[in-house]
């Protein structure tokens, strides 16, 4: 019993980062009708965003300490983060502390930045190209990416740490009177993931840019027809389905260490999400999301595995497979997407 | 000639010559010049010329054809190369049977699999092919173990059966062989300063990818192929004439899983050793880079592609730092640095850059690939020599 509670614990998680990822994907597909192989890069700039911010905060600088010597008798040299000097002892040391959760502020507009610049310099080229072409541009556009961010930060993976308070385990089963423990961070996670997703619903639906996207999503035409600029909009959704993928990132880094390939790695789940979800099927992605996450995770179980060995490996792929082969649209997909 | 017209007989002759004359071609600089790294007629190399080239003329037969566009075939080059090298392990080290079971068993894949993802067309047809590739790849690496040897991978040994064989006569291990050939066999010729290999290795993958390319070449003529095109072109249409295009496209499938499953066997029999990574979902993206990058739809670019892509990845990963200082030392000092340092960045280690950047300017400038661009410039030429003509009208 507890084992399986600790698996959907487990798959939920699992489940958050796809389901982001897959949003994301949605996003771009949805709006601009592009499929974008390079959504995996921009979840693994989002990690290394992190990095980048908890290095930031590190960078130091030397002073004696004449207080203490070291084994030489010299004056102890003591590295003291800048930050330390310039916000105070206490705060210098939680910022460093909450390095993770702080570089949501910066992932935010630089993952901004980098969905305005690609769109604008790349991807805005390729809409009326076919599907294979977008493909392989932003194929190639990943690659460059990652060659990019493993100049910087080198081969290896990049180990980050969530903030102390938060890097515990905690006995989620104590309501169940059972003893199961988990990481406070995977929880974290799974309620940060929440907050996004329940944001880009509410962005869509509340407001009246988000109206006029759903507009455009439907029939761009005829939004173009009513003096609406569309694809100023829509370039602005590519930023924003970019900070989604950097968002999922971000948080992702103490539980994954970030490092350069990580982005390819979850492509290829990611759109196996999007496509059982149904292409263009924002509540598809989500859903599909956590259900392979699920699904995934319990399929790891020990009895599952003795039962079916190696199952745990393929699950998705064969969830891909069946769903495709009886539900051609997916989980929640409209008719005429993709279909040619 | 062979049933090829004037035209494709002249093609194929030249082709046939470019083939064999690799070793020549592909040595343009005397051994120990400066640019003797640019230099690609070493067997190694040759040999993943010509097995990846005739992948790629396979995929062709699938995505320039039909428009389908596969993420899976990486999972046919893997199966092939297992098949081939238990047929070392348990029959014989003679290449023939390896290579006909590679090309059998991978062909049972594709037909299996292309059965099932032919009901879906477009991205969804990729993602199932990428879907059935990664299973592949990850049940190999687990629980298929006794068959794949897990991630050491598959190798000979000394204690296999070998059936046809017979007992080993030497304590060291053999090796792959044409009846008495043996595929490590070369021999070099010094001429002047420039030294071609001739390799059993390369030549008998050579004389596999003009058969190859020989089949592609009737196919892409042949009223199949017509098919295979107006499936491409319209495959709505095609079922409301009431023409059931399932059967042309998965033949075609399955054609192009065997042309993969045989270029596995061949990698095999250069090197007896198979592994999993071959078939993870990055190296089938490697085949449609190739194809792209040299022409979709052609006959020579998928070849010329392969060539393109393995000679960067074998050159550019090999240039360091200190080569480049020493080529650009004729510059101010603080200029060498700089332009060093950016060069740097685009070799060695960095080569996946360059190919990045190289696919993505291919992509966005030249659909067609390198043939495209090679008929761009016969045209400006062309034309250029016509507009030289009309000014100086022949007297």
């Amino acid at each position: 019993m507890d084992a399986i509670i600790l698996q959907l614990f487990n798959g939920l998680e699992k489940g958050s980062a796809y389901a982001l990822i897959a949003l994301g994907l949605t996003l771009i597909f949805g709006t601009l009708g592009v499929v974008n192989f390079a959504h995996g890069a921009l979840f693994m700039i989002g990690a290394f965003c992190a990095v980048t911010l908890s290095r930031i905060f590190q960078i130091s600088f030397l002073t004696e300490d004449p207080t203490q010597t070291d084994f030489l008798g010299n004056p102890l040299q003591v590295e003291t983060p800048y930050v330390e000097k310039w916000f105070g002892a206490d705060a210098g040391a939680w910022m460093i502390d909450y390095s993770v959760p702080l570089s949501i502020l910066l992932t935010i507009p630089v993952m901004l930045l980098v969905g305005y610049v690609m769109e604008r310099g790349l991807i805005k080229h390729f809409y009326k190209r076919p599907h294979a072409d977008q493909i392989l541009v932003t194929f190639g556009l990943a690659i460059v990416l990652q060659e990019v961010v493993r100049y910087f930060y080198g081969a290896n993976p990049i180990q980050t740490t969530s903030p102390s308070d938060y890097s515990g385990t905690v006995n989620i089963g104590a309501m169940f009177g059972m003893q199961i423990f988990y990481p406070v961070w995977r929880l974290v996670y799974f309620f940060f993931s929440a907050i996004v997703i329940g944001g880009v619903f509410a962005f869509l639906q509340f407001t009246t840019f988000g109206m006029v996207v759903r507009a455009g999503m439907a029939d761009r035409e005829t939004v173009g027809l009513l003096g609406i600029d569309i694809d100023k909009r829509f370039t602005l959704m590519f930023g924003i389905a970019a900070s989604v993928a950097g968002l999922a990132g971000v948080m992702y880094a103490p539980i994954l260490s970030p490092n350069y390939h990580m982005g390819m790695d979850f492509l290829v789940l990611s759109f196996v999400v999007v496509v059982v979800g149904g292409m263009g099927s924002l509540p598809g992605a989500v859903a599909a999301g956590f259900l392979l996450g699920i699904l995934q995770s319990f399929a790891s179980l020990n009895e599952v595995k003795a039962i079916i060995p190696g199952i745990d490996q393929i699950i998705i792929y064969v969830v891909a497979i069946v769903i495709l082969l009886t539900r051609p649209r997916g989980l929640l997909g409209r008719r005429g997407v993709m279909e040619e | 000639m062979l049933g090829l017209n004037a035209k494709d007989s002249r093609f194929m002759l030249i082709v046939v010559a470019l083939t064999l004359l690799t070793p020549f071609i592909l040595n343009p600089f005397p051994a120990d010049s400066a640019l003797a790294q640019f230099n690609a007629g070493y067997p190694a190399l040759m040999q993943r010329f010509a097995i990846y080239g005739l992948m790629a003329i396979g995929f062709n037969i699938l995505f320039g054809l039909t428009g389908y566009l596969s993420f899976g075939h990486a999972a046919f080059l893997g199966v092939g190369s297992y098949a081939s090298v238990w047929m070392f392990k348990l029959l014989s080290m003679n290449v023939i049977p390896a290579l006909i079971a590679a090309t059998l068993v991978s062909g049972v894949f594709a037909l299996a699999i292309g059965y099932v993802s032919l009901r879906r067309s477009g991205i969804y047809f990729s993602i199932l092919t990428l879907a059935f590739a990664e299973m592949c790849y990850r049940l190999a690496y687990s629980v298929l173990t006794p068959i794949t040897n897990g991630e050491t991978g598959l190798q000979i040994t000394l204690s296999d059966p070998r059936i046809l064989d017979g007992a080993p006569t030497s304590s060291s291990l053999p090796t792959p062989g044409f009846f008495g050939l043996k595929m490590n066999a070369a021999h070099t010729i010094d001429i002047a300063g420039w030294s071609f290999t001739f390799s059993v290795g390369y030549y008998f993958c050579a004389v596999i990818a003009l058969i190859g390319f020989y089949l592609s070449l009737r196919i892409f003529r042949s009223p199949f192929g017509m098919m295979l095109r107006a499936v491409k072109s319209n495959q709505q249409r095609m079922n409301y004439t009431g023409l059931n295009s399932r059967p042309y496209t998965l033949a075609a499938f399955v054609i192009s899983g065997m042309y993969a499953g045989l270029a596995g066997g061949l990698l095999a029999a250069m090197d007896p050793l198979a592994g999993a990574e071959r078939m993870q979902w990055t190296a089938s993206g490697e085949v449609v880079l190739m194809t792209i990058v040299g022409g979709v739809g052609t006959l020579m670019g998928p070849v010329l592609g392969a060539g393109f892509i393995k000679y960067c990845e074998n050159i550019f990963s090999k240039i360091n730092e200190s080569v480049l200082h020493s080529w650009f030392s004729f510059l101010p000092d603080g200029v060498e640095d700089v332009v060093t340092w950016i060069f740097a960045r685009f070799v060695g280690e960095g080569w996946h850059l360059t190919l990045g950047v190289m696919f993505m300017l291919i992509v966005t400038f030249l659909p067609g690939g390198l043939v495209e661009g090679g008929k761009r410039l016969a045209a400006r030429r062309k034309k250029k020599s016509d507009a030289d003509a009309a000014k100086h009208p022949a007297e």
